[in-house]
């Protein structure tokens, strides 16, 4: 398990993250969603001990992260956003470098890293200078050093940046591999990428968690806050703003906005605080109105992340 | 320690296939067999004693050494937090002064290969003269010490930026300090200059080398040099993580 209590990096006089809490249990595979600079890199660099925080605390399988960095290395196998290649080196001496250099011996070296490499499909380049390799051949291998030594904890700082489509495709195919033996947490700002792969979410803005659940969760949170209301006046030459100002007085609506009418039918999109289906349609049937169609907004995944991560007002977590 | 062992490895077969490493031996072995001609065999070298030539090769030599052990430092650490890869070793089970243990010795042996090479400019001069074996052994060791301390500040100097040309510059500039402390003993007063005599990292404890005569207070000078600037480079290092 991963504990992180009240987590701060700063750079100089700018916070970069912080405060920051989760946990997360052995065996998930969680994602960190955020744009660019909220803060995703920084605490993950913190929690693979790349870095010591300016404050708080975290801890993983109970050993102490800030006290006892060395022990936590053991046990977490990180591929940073630019993979730590030597490009004078082959693959394969490579990985067996990265083996020796988390503890493992010369025996156990040789056994396991032809495994890493079939399991990361560079096998065929073995042989070959780092230099040398493509874009996609380079991630992989970043990806193999930071399982050779069959680490508990896998955290990926945006495994797919800088991959296209194909590559893209069969590194979450890798990654997907990889959630029977470890614990993976990823980093990245595509949401589609991280939803695919990911038990649950944790939606970083400015430094700090706006948001944590599983893609379901999140977009359900945010879409009980989004109504859509169809209603048949009960007069055919009433306006929309009537209508909408009878909605307006529901308790707890925070906007209406009309998207139209088809055939004498007015419809609206209602933002409230909270689920309030029943009392609009209380309120629109009781002014003799009808409701032919109230129901939870259709929202995308990605409106919700956006919402989320650019801090509109709706998204409060 | 056996991280140690496994960054040493590896550096010191970077320095053997990088061009790097390569043109510091070419260009120290070259300038050194230039001087050594000009000072021993050349028409200018007038008559000299056996001993005398060997000093001087000593003295000559112990510059070029401390201009390599700059040049081959400055890539250790600098490049490696440039070009992103340092972060394997700082996420690894590794400690700051495995790291710096590590590549020190790398380098160290690098040099001390380089230095070897010359060994045939003695042997000349034992064929055309008489010299003991003694001088040519301590001086070897005087030059290996110096390498060692001047490393040490090239290690320190790059511990602390990701530029390479800064670290350069500090090395350098550092190395400069603690040659020209004998220059400053020279023009203050006492004690103070007693003081600058005592650091200077060349004339006052390299010249027992160079005669022949193994001082341990000079062994102990350059030990201490070496052991400060790698500390100093260790708790930088450290110090980096919480930037």
């Amino acid at each position: 398990m991963i504990h992180a209590s009240d987590l701060i990096k700063y750079f100089g006089g700018k916070r970069a993250l912080g405060p920051v809490g989760f946990e997360i249990r052995t065996g998930e595979t969680v994602g960190f969603l955020g744009l660019n600079g909220a803060g995703k890199s920084t605490l993950l660099r913190i929690l693979s001990c790349d870095l010591r925080p300016s404050g708080g605390s975290f801890s993983i399988r109970g050993i102490d992260g800030v006290r006892d960095p060395h022990a936590v290395r053991q046990l977490v196998g990180f591929l940073p956003e630019v993979p730590p290649l030597y490009g004078d080196m082959s693959v394969g001496e490579y990985l067996r470098f990265a083996g020796l250099l988390r503890g493992m011996s010369t025996e156990q070296v040789a056994a396991r890293v032809p495994e890493v490499e079939q399991l990361t499909h560079t096998a065929n380049v073995h042989g070959e200078l780092i230099r040398h390799l493509s874009h996609g051949y380079r991630q992989r291998v970043g990806l193999a050093q930071a399982i050779v030594h069959e680490p508990e904890f896998l955290i990926l700082d945006e495994p797919t940046k800088g991959l296209d489509p194909a590559q893209i495709a069969e590194m979450r195919t890798l990654i997907r591999g990889l959630k029977d033996r470890h614990t993976v947490l990823i980093s990245s700002h595509i949401l589609p990428e991280i939803r695919e792969t990911c038990d649950r979410l944790l939606v970083l803005r400015d430094g700090v968690l706006v948001a944590s659940g599983t893609p379901q969760e999140l977009s359900a949170r945010l879409q009980s806050r989004r109504i859509a209301v169809t209603v048949l006046p009960n007069h055919d030459s009433l306006e929309p703003a009537a209508i909408e100002a009878s909605i307006r007085r529901v308790h707890g609506v925070r906007n209406v906005t009309s998207t139209g009418r088809v055939d004498g039918a007015l419809s609206f999109v209602v933002e409230a605080a909270s689920d309030i289906r029943a009392e609009v349609c209380r309120t629109l049937v009781g002014e003799g109105h009808g409701v032919i169609r109230l129901d939870r907004a259709d929202q995308e995944l990605e409106n919700v992340f956006l919402e989320l991560v650019q801090g509109a007002s709706s998204a409060s977590g | 320690m056996r991280a140690a062992n496994v960054i040493f490895r590896r550096e010191l077969s970077e320095y053997l296939r990088s061009p790097l490493g390569y043109i510091v031996a070419a260009t120290v072995l070259l300038l050194d067999g230039l001087l050594f001609y000009s000072q021993a065999l050349g028409p200018a070298a007038g008559e000299r004693l056996s001993g005398e030539v060997l000093a001087r090769f000593f003295y000559n030599t112990s510059g070029l050494v401390a201009i390599a052990a700059v040049a081959l430092s400055i890539r250790l650490i600098a490049e490696e937090r440039q070009t992103g890869t340092l972060v394997l070793l700082s996420t690894s089970p590794v400690r700051e002064w495995e790291i710096v243990v590590g590549k020190f010795f790398s380098a160290l042996v690098f040099l001390g290969g380089i230095t070897l090479v010359s060994i045939y400019m003695p042997l000349l001069i034992m064929v055309n003269g008489k010299i003991s074996l003694g001088q040519v052994f301590v001086g070897y060791t005087g030059l290996i010490l110096i390498g060692a301390a001047c490393l040490a500040i090239g290690v320190f100097a790059t511990a602390l930026t990701r530029h390479q040309l800064v670290a350069v510059a500090v090395a350098a500039t550092t190395t400069a300090v603690m040659f020209l402390f004998w220059w400053l003993s020279l023009v203050i007063d006492p004690p103070l200059s007693r003081v600058a005599a005592g650091l200077a990292m060349h004339a006052r404890h390299f010249q027992g080398f160079q005669d022949g005569a193994l001082n341990l207070r000079d062994v102990f000078y350059y030990l201490a040099v070496t052991y400060f600037f790698l500390l100093v480079a260790i708790k930088v290092m450290e110090a980096k993580r919480w930037e």
